[in-house]
């Protein structure tokens, strides 16, 4: 039974918290004991909140059993990435500069959480401060990909993607500032949303680059993606970036999708995302899944983005730029580490200096010295100014695509998982990982990324996206290829995932 | 474009206020010349005509309610902090004299 429960979908949980066919204290113990069993192997976690997990599950029955009209996700547990702040609960972001910080509030993404009645799991390992495609630059050690334990599970919510392809979790939460959702769902054959920016509130989050960064759903159905986003969706006050829109009908939209109708929809082929660099398997797969596509109804054509070509040198630009201000909080004051300098006399200045470089590991350094460059005097019109530029041209690119498209569409990532330390001493080679999941974070448009196959045993991850605001299109496009290829698999490809081996 | 040298390394960090170690500022200036390098090319594509965009979606005039709320207690705020004394935070001399 224990079993059994960690292997269903959120909304099968749900389904069956609401007939009271299962408590939401069984169903949280249930992922805990997972948790502890194959944990200390995939490491997706950085701390386990089984305590207050089990007390909202235990309020949230007693409330059922009293008949309260509950949100249909109520009981359902959820891990979060340690970059989002929880109250009570240790939020790092990966870092050493917040080791055993303590929050004093809660996201207002987690609040959603929290008032929806969904216990809190655990928090994620997560690259430092969000920074990297391979959850190798966290400070607290590497998150194994269950596929394949010496592999990378993609970066940087690697332990949001991981803990549920391990079914150490239903659903996480994850953060996507040029990739960091969609490629770890690509390469642990799970599904991630980047969200329209603005659509999920950023209040709480630990900010990397403000104007990239947005949080969405981890999760290994395209409809629980879909009930999740629209759990921490719509407008935040606290965060005056929050569009004021509401959210468009994102359960419905995966509900039409998965009749598998896709006709009249227009999809459009980037040009620029695919072909040279692409592993050959992943080419493959996506080519078999814009034929299923096809054979749903779809139109397909291709579009060209000749700006995507200057989109990951825009990135490695403005990220920085904005990481280098919003990093320096973290001055050993108010919060998280403090560390005197060895010798000299002790001010703040030096204080500072002497937190940043005990407390930063190497590649929150690389991109704080690479931004502080960018933005310094001489350069700044040249890197940064250019860079702002370029982002109006990937703009105009995505309006030019979708005048012609109702979505766009190409491989979430080039690579299957690569082995752990294969890129870690060749920067360039790993920001390579998010050449195709970046432009919608310069344009701020949403994008999910869905299973779509294994090449030589590893998962592939096939990515949509759509205009800003129209997020349901994802999961209309997702849910419609999730239910062609699951109907062709004959299963989830997650059942395909070698079982990992429980440690008693 | 220019290069970046070991020199130019330790300026930035001293910008950047991060202590950096010799081995440290030698390796990071092999990194960041070839990311630069690899990055400088947003120059040659972003012509005069084209306008910056700072903002994906650019909203203006954002406005609340004039309402007072509760702030974070103080108590709660000074709880993370590395050394506090009552309600304030705890910090090194500011200047660098005696």
């Amino acid at each position: 039974m224990a079993a059994d429960l960690t292997r269903r979908s959120a909304a099968d949980l749900a389904t069956a918290l609401q007939a009271g066919e299962v408590s939401s204290v069984e169903v949280t113990q249930a992922h805990l004991d997972r948790i502890a069993a194959v944990d200390p192997l995939v490491h997706a976690f950085l701390y386990v909140s089984a305590e207050q997990a089990l007390d909202t599950a235990r309020r949230v029955d007693a409330r059922r059993a009293a008949g309260e009209d509950l949100h249909p996700l109520a009981g359902v547990p959820v891990a979060v990435k340690d970059v989002v702040v929880t109250k009570g609960i240790p939020s790092t972001a990966g870092s050493r500069i917040l080791e055993g910080w303590i929050p004093p509030y809660d996201a207002t993404l987690v609040e959603r959480l929290k008032a929806a009645g969904m216990p809190i799991l655990g928090k994620t390992n997560m690259d430092e401060f969000a920074m990297g495609s391979s959850t190798e630059h966290s400070a607290y050690g590497n998150t194994h990909n269950p596929w394949d334990l010496d592999r990378i599970p993609g970066g940087s919510g690697g332990g949001s993607a991981a803990a549920v392809a391990a079914f150490e979790a239903p659903l996480a939460i994850g953060t996507d500032t040029g990739g960091s959702i969609r490629q770890p769902a690509a390469v642990t054959g799970t599904v991630g949303t980047k969200p329209t920016y603005g659509g999920v509130s950023r209040y709480g989050l630990i900010a990397m680059a403000s104007s990239l960064d947005q949080a969405g759903p981890v999760t290994r159905t395209v409809f629980d993606a879909a009930m999740l986003h629209a759990v921490i969706g719509g407008h935040d006050p606290r965060d005056s970036t929050s569009l004021s829109d509401p959210l468009p009908d994102l359960v419905g939209a995966a509900r039409l999708g998965a009749t598998g109708d896709l006709t009249g929809l227009r999809i459009g082929v980037v040009h620029e995302l695919n072909g040279e660099g692409y592993q050959s398997g992943v080419r493959a797969r996506f080519d078999e899944a814009l034929d299923l596509l096809r054979g749903a109804g779809a139109t397909v054509v291709e579009v060209g983005c000749p700006s995507f070509t200057s989109a990951l040198a825009a990135y490695y630009l403005i990220m920085p730029s904005e990481a280098s201000s919003n990093l320096a909080r973290f001055d050993g004051m108010r919060f998280g580490l403090r560390v005197e300098p060895v010798d000299g006399p002790v001010t703040a200045e030096r204080v500072m200096a002497a937190t940043r470089g005990a407390g930063f590991g190497d590649e929150v350094k690389r991109r704080v010295i690479l931004g502080t460059y960018a933005l310094s005097a001489g350069y700044y019109d040249a890197y940064y100014g250019s860079a702002q530029k370029v982002r109006t041209l990937i703009q105009r690119d995505f309006a030019a695509a979708f005048a012609q498209a109702d979505v766009l569409v190409s491989p979430t990532a080039p690579t299957t998982a690569f082995k752990l330390g294969e890129k870690l001493d060749d920067p360039m080679a790993m920001y390579l990982n998010d050449v195709a999941t970046i432009p919608a974070n310069l344009a701020g448009v949403p994008g999910i990324s869905v299973p779509a196959g294994l090449d030589a045993g590893l998962p592939v991850g096939f990515q949509v996206l759509a205009p800003a605001r129209a997020d349901d299109r994802l999961y209309r496009v997702g849910a419609a290829l999730e239910a062609l290829l699951e109907a062709q698999w004959g299963a989830p490809l997650l059942t395909q995932a070698p079982e990992l081996e429980v440690t008693r | 474009m220019s290069t970046i040298s070991r020199e130019e390394v330790a300026r930035l960090a001293g910008l950047a206020r991060i202590d950096l170690s010799d081995s440290e500022l030698t390796r990071l200036a092999g990194e960041l010349d070839v990311i630069v390098q690899a990055v400088a090319q947003v120059s040659a594509v972003a012509t005069d005509d084209v306008p910056a965009t700072s903002h994906p979606l650019p909203l203006t005039n954002v406005m609340r309610p004039d309402v007072v709320t509760d702030p974070l207690p103080v108590a709660d705020a000074v709880a993370a902090a590395p050394a506090a004394e009552g309600d304030r935070f705890a910090v090194p001399q500011i200047l660098e004299e005696d």
